[in-house]
């Protein structure tokens, strides 16, 4: 069963923080919902649970229009990033609530239980209270009591945001894992964290200040960014200002090549190079400037070069005789990865 | 008092021994100096509040007659009145103590989980209401279903009778009524405490897998608002065992509390053995729930 906002606006007060959001997920299709916090991405999340209603605008699961019914009857799994596990209930109990709620037969909900907890990889720990569980294994229960009651519909709102980077990339196996054992469940997925969002994610949809800002597969929005927030919010970029030549872009001095098609000469546009496509020396497309920040990543060296004014971001792999703080340095990139976006925010 | 500090500190803060073979709160022989300041604390206790218990403890083993026997102890277990008033203490203040945490629970989750203008205001208010004295409630209910009150005088003005039908104020029921009124409050504090300490996610969570309100309440919210019901509720039953203000002013001739026993025997009938009696049984029963209400609230965490 799919989800679909028509038009889907939430205010309080007459704040706006969700802005006529037009979105559907396809059924069993993995919907990431990408933004930085106030976006409205976990505002329209619990417009699709029933916990915050649309001042216009309609939500549909399948083709039941479902913005008038309350939680409790929209029949939709959901983990939260606290976990919200019932603290005076054993896992098994935990599990079993959504099974009870539903009058669900008592030998049934006993071998759903096991099937849930099975499933999460908690099978073991049914007769544990939460507090005797560390965080990682509260998210599975959280997530077995969520899929217990075989939703068609999983709402994730930052489910990785309460764990530790090492336990998050475990967790995010896990989760792409129980996808492909559940093929016919739709999953919106908030999440702040790009990795996440490229990681899992069938669709990426890019919310900024209550809009919607790109919607698109991980490669599209990665490759081929239809503006400035998404390059920058996906994946990183430099985002550098110019000006439409015939055959080209000017950057201030530097003449560089790049596919100007369906922009007009003389237009202001923005340049948009992903740093890990930047390359160190001549090429073609030469940037020439001032080395002002040099980080060690281990395998990579993030170099900051100051080239008119600019800031360029390169990602290289770790250099053996890297340049000095001062040097002048060359940089290079190849034209086809380079991407023309309208001018926003970089031109000031 | 320079020196005493001093000794003071260095008996905190010497360290532990090495291998732990002292235990850290095995405190060293108290000196002559730490002995004299605590003289005056513990002499001016035992002078205004020790002597005296002493004392009705000790009448209350001294009948009129002379010498020391259990006597009054005797008379007054023997008589049909103790039995009585005991009975309806114990009565009154079960039963409001029972309506105290109905009423509480269903008040709070209302101004917790139900978004109203002015539920901040409301919940200041409680809190105000527990500094009020209890008959000044009495005063308000005598206002409202007195004899005289404005019920009654509603209903004579409008259909002539001689009499309203409000006649409860003098019953048990009155004291039930008032007492419930003075101290749900009591329950609701520690009750808002912990609903504001719920995770409104867990509410959530219920919701969305589909539990209605009641099956929330019963199954998420209670018991989280137990311990808290707990305390409240120990602490309501104590206060209602002692409650003397409120049936004073109800002016209900029947009810007679164990306090209002005392009072009787010691005012009015100058039978202070037999005072003694009832306020040792009263003071044993206040101090035994006490000891209940403290090994709850631990374990509440209050």
């Amino acid at each position: 069963m799919g989800i679909r906002f028509d038009a889907v606006t939430v205010a309080y007060d007459g704040n706006v923080v969700l802005d006529a959001l037009d979105l559907t997920v396809a059924p069993g299709e993995v919907m990431a919902l990408l933004g930085p916090s106030g976006s409205g991405k976990t505002t329209a999340l619990r417009a699709v649970a029933g916990f915050v209603r649309p001042a216009s605008g309609r939500v549909f699961l399948g083709d039941r229009d479902v913005t008038d019914l309350p939680p409790h009857r929209r029949g939709i799994g959901m983990v939260v990033q606290q976990y919200a596990l019932f603290p005076h209930m054993r896992v098994e109990d935990n599990v079993a609530f959504g099974l009870k709620a539903r009058k669900v037969p008592r030998a049934e909900i006993r071998t759903r239980v096991a099937e849930a907890l099975e499933m999460t990889g908690m099978g073991a720990y049914a007769r544990r209270h939460p507090r005797e569980l560390s965080g990682g294994q509260q998210q599975r229960v959280a997530i077995a009591r969520a899929l217990a009651i075989r939703p068609d519909v999983l709402l994730l709102d930052e489910p990785l945001s309460a764990l530790d980077a090492q336990l998050r990339s475990g967790m995010l196996a896990e989760l792409a894992r129980l996808h492909r054992e559940l093929p016919d469940v739709s999953i919106l997925y908030v999440t702040h964290d790009q990795v996440e969002a490229l990681t899992l994610a069938d669709r990426i949809a890019v919310m900024d200040k209550a809009k919607l800002r790109a919607c698109g597969t991980p490669r599209e929005l990665y490759r081929a960014p239809t503006d400035e927030f998404t390059a920058s919010f996906v994946g990183g970029a430099n985002l550098l200002p110019v000006t439409v030549g015939a055959t080209g872009v000017r950057l201030g001095e530097a003449e560089l090549k790049a596919d100007t098609a369906g922009a007009a000469v003389g237009a202001r546009a923005t340049l948009c190079v992903r740093p890990h496509l930047v390359g160190l020396g001549e090429g073609p497309n030469r940037l020439t400037g001032t080395l002002s920040e040099i980080q060690w990543r281990g395998a990579t060296h993030r170099l900051y070069v100051e080239v008119d004014g600019h800031r360029v971001m390169a990602d290289l792999r770790e250099l053996r005789d890297p340049p000095g703080l001062g040097d002048e340095v060359t940089l290079h990139f190849a034209p086809d990865d380079a991407v023309l976006l309208p001018a926003g925010v970089g031109h000031d | 008092m320079t020196e005493a500090v001093r000794e003071v500190r260095a008996v905190r803060g010497r360290p532990g021994a090495p291998g732990g073979s002292r235990r850290p709160s095995t405190a060293p022989r108290p000196s002559a100096t730490r002995l004299l300041w605590a003289l005056p604390p513990v002499a001016l206790l035992a002078l205004v509040f020790l002597y005296p218990l002493a004392l009705v403890v000790q009448q209350s083993f001294q009948p009129d007659t002379g010498g020391t026997s259990v006597q009054p102890y005797a008379d007054v277990f023997a008589s049909e009145a103790f039995r009585e008033a005991l009975w309806t203490t114990v009565w009154l203040a079960l039963g409001s103590t029972a309506g105290c945490l109905v009423l509480g629970f269903a008040l709070a989750l209302v101004i917790a989980f139900v978004p109203f203008p002015g539920a901040r205001a409301v919940s200041r208010f409680i809190d105000v209401f527990l500094s009020f004295p209890s008959f000044l409630i009495t005063l308000a209910l005598l206002f409202i279903y007195g004899t005289v009150g404005m019920a009654n005088g509603l209903w004579t003005d409008v259909t002539g009778a001689a009499e309203g039908p409000f006649q409860f104020l003098t019953t048990p029921w009155g004291v039930l009524l008032a007492e419930i009124t003075y101290f749900t409050p009591f329950v609701m504090r520690p009750l808002l405490a912990a609903f504001s300490q719920l995770d409104t996610a867990q509410l959530e969570a219920a919701s969305s897998l589909g539990a209605r309100a009641p099956r929330i309440i019963r199954q998420v919210v209670l018991p989280e608002a137990l311990p808290a019901l707990a305390a409240g509720g120990s602490l309501v039953l104590v206060l209602c065992l002692n409650e003397f203000g409120i049936v004073l002013f109800t002016g209900a001739k029947g009810v007679t509390t164990l306090p209002m026993l005392v009072y009787g025997k010691a005012i009015l009938e100058s039978d202070y053995p037999g005072a003694c009696v009832v306020a040792v049984v009263n003071v044993l029963i206040s101090v035994g729930l006490y000891g209940l209400y403290r090994v709850v609230s631990r374990r509440a965490g209050a």
